[in-house]
């Protein structure tokens, strides 16, 4: 009872609760990175430093006023921010944190669940989270939002196929399905596939990036290009919820960046005798250290690069990355046929 | 006794939202019920065992070919002929003995259903034990490589024809 019930719905609250405090810092740390990418200091007023800017935004955006116009289809205009949000969360049920661990004399694994199809898992609920952008985008019933959701979810679906071909590359190295067997199978072959997959790890992080509409493929939510895109008729605390699944999806493709690449909660060299003491960081801590890493990477680029043109972007999605992962999973079956 | 609530629960949703899909008045909810059936679909696979389909099942049909019917439905501005305003019920007698053809059909493959001969398979590999993923895999690359191939074939041929009825000019 206790292990099947109360252990894994503690693991639940525990890690949506983070993840929600996770996402609302992350409003934070972006405009502090792009700040300081941009020779300024970002928010200082609110709390030291400015550390209780994202309270702030919180409570802005409850109390504003929430209008929902007067030809919008009321059921799909209230649903589409929730089918953004919800499937940005679920993914957290097949991440692993690290692995099993003894805490207060019992077995704990550090993840939800470990389903063997994991990572199609991931990229199947990944696909479910278009909906909400096309949603929100009709049933504003106004001609921006319907044109910016289109974009928006073409270029999602494009780059799904994308992302889908290069991550089968990765599993034909690693030879199961399930995001704890890739780690362990990571550990068993003495190599981070990051070194082992270096066009894959490139080809997931560009995808993952257009896949969230993060800079450089943010048309869609680009304000100069179509004022405020998909999310142009929701205010309050409906935005805070695009924005905020938008957020959830950038650390959801950083985790699982980490966890297929990195080797998730393995510290750096983790069979070599000489690093043991590495081991004496908790496993979970190496995994959020990665994670960062990349949230951090996403934020800078977004302050670096120049956005992509919409056709450029899909030319990009289509005639670049899908030949070169169909390539790479070719090239990688080659190679593991002939190895084994 | 648990399978048997989950079972009857998903069911009754499967087919609740069914008859959401063909009653409801805009085309756009009626295919937002479809996906939400397709969900539960997606459950009562779960609930056999057969995760890998499962899972395919929201990748694929869910989040791929449902998103291509929603902008279909979304950009052709469906327009209700002007006969169906009239009367509602005015083929209701066509409609009835069609469904009841069909029920008495199905009823009648119920029951004869379980007479029926082994499907001939043609020397069925021996399937290694593992998960899901695996053994469909096995079995489509062995047993059912010809279908697969096929099946591939008439989805290529599918694309070129909607790329060729498409296109402008060639």
């Amino acid at each position: 009872m206790i292990d099947t019930v109360v252990i894994p719905l503690l693991k639940i609250v525990i890690v949506l609760n983070a993840t929600l405090v996770a996402v609302t810092y992350m409003v934070l740390l972006e405009r502090k990175v792009i700040a300081w990418a941009q020779s300024r200091l970002g928010p200082m007023r609110v709390g030291p430093y400015g550390i209780l800017q994202p309270v702030a935004d919180a409570v802005k955006l409850m109390i504003k006023e929430d209008i929902t116009p007067v030809r919008a289809d009321k059921w799909v205009f209230t649903i589409a921010p929730i089918i953004s949000m919800v499937p940005a969360l679920i993914v957290y049920a097949v991440i692993p944190f690290g692995p099993k661990i003894t805490l207060f004399g019992r077995q704990v694994s550090l993840y939800i669940t470990d389903i063997n199809v994991g990572l199609l898992y991931v990229v199947s609920v990944a696909s479910v989270g278009v909906y909400g952008i096309i949603l929100a985008g009709w049933s504003s019933n106004s001609k921006y939002p319907l044109l910016a959701s289109l974009r928006a979810s073409a270029q999602l679906i494009s780059y799904e196929v994308a992302v889908t071909l290069t991550l089968v590359s990765v599993i034909l190295m690693a030879g199961t399905l399930s995001m704890v067997g890739i780690v362990n199978a990571q550990y068993n072959q003495h190599v981070w596939y990051m070194f082992a997959q270096p066009l894959a790890f490139v080809f997931v992080l560009i995808g993952g990036l257009a896949e969230t509409n993060r800079a450089p493929f943010d048309l869609p939510e680009a304000e100069q290009e179509l004022t405020g895109g998909f999310h142009t008729e929701y205010s309050g605390m409906r935005f805070a919820l695009f924005f905020l699944a938008e957020y959830a999806n950038m650390i959801v493709v950083s985790s699982v960046v980490t966890t297929l690449f990195i080797g998730g909660w393995l510290p750096p060299f983790p069979n070599t005798p000489v690093l043991h003491f590495l081991y004496y960081v908790p496993s979970w801590i190496w995994f959020f250290v990665e994670s960062f890493v990349f949230l951090y990477m996403f934020i800078w680029l977004r302050a670096t690069l120049p956005r992509y043109r919409y056709d450029q972007l899909m030319r990009l999605g289509w005639k670049v990355l899908i030949p070169l992962a169909i390539a790479n999973l070719v090239a990688t079956g080659i190679v593991k046929v002939l190895v084994s | 006794m648990g399978q048997a609530i989950a079972f009857y629960t998903l069911a009754a949703f499967i087919l609740g939202f069914a008859v959401m899909v063909v009653s409801t008045r805009n085309t756009v909810h009626s295919v937002l019920f479809l996906v939400m059936n397709f969900l539960f679909v997606a459950a009562l696979y779960v609930l056999l065992g057969a995760q890998f389909v499962a899972v395919i099942q929201v990748l694929v049909y869910a989040g791929g070919i449902v998103v291509l019917y929603l902008f279909v439905v979304m950009l052709v501005n469906l327009k209700r002929p002007p006969e169906a305003h009239q009367d509602a019920h005015r083929h209701g007698a066509f409609g009835f003995w069609l469904s009841a053809a069909v029920l008495i059909e199905l009823v009648v493959i119920g029951i004869y259903g379980y007479a029926r001969p082994a499907a001939p398979v043609a020397a069925v590999a021996a399937v290694p034990a593992g998960g899901n993923t695996e053994q469909v895999g096995w079995l489509l690359y062995t047993s059912y490589l010809i279908p697969f191939e096929i099946a591939s074939m008439l989805l290529l041929v599918a694309m070129i024809g909607a790329i060729v009825l498409a296109k402008r000019e060639l």
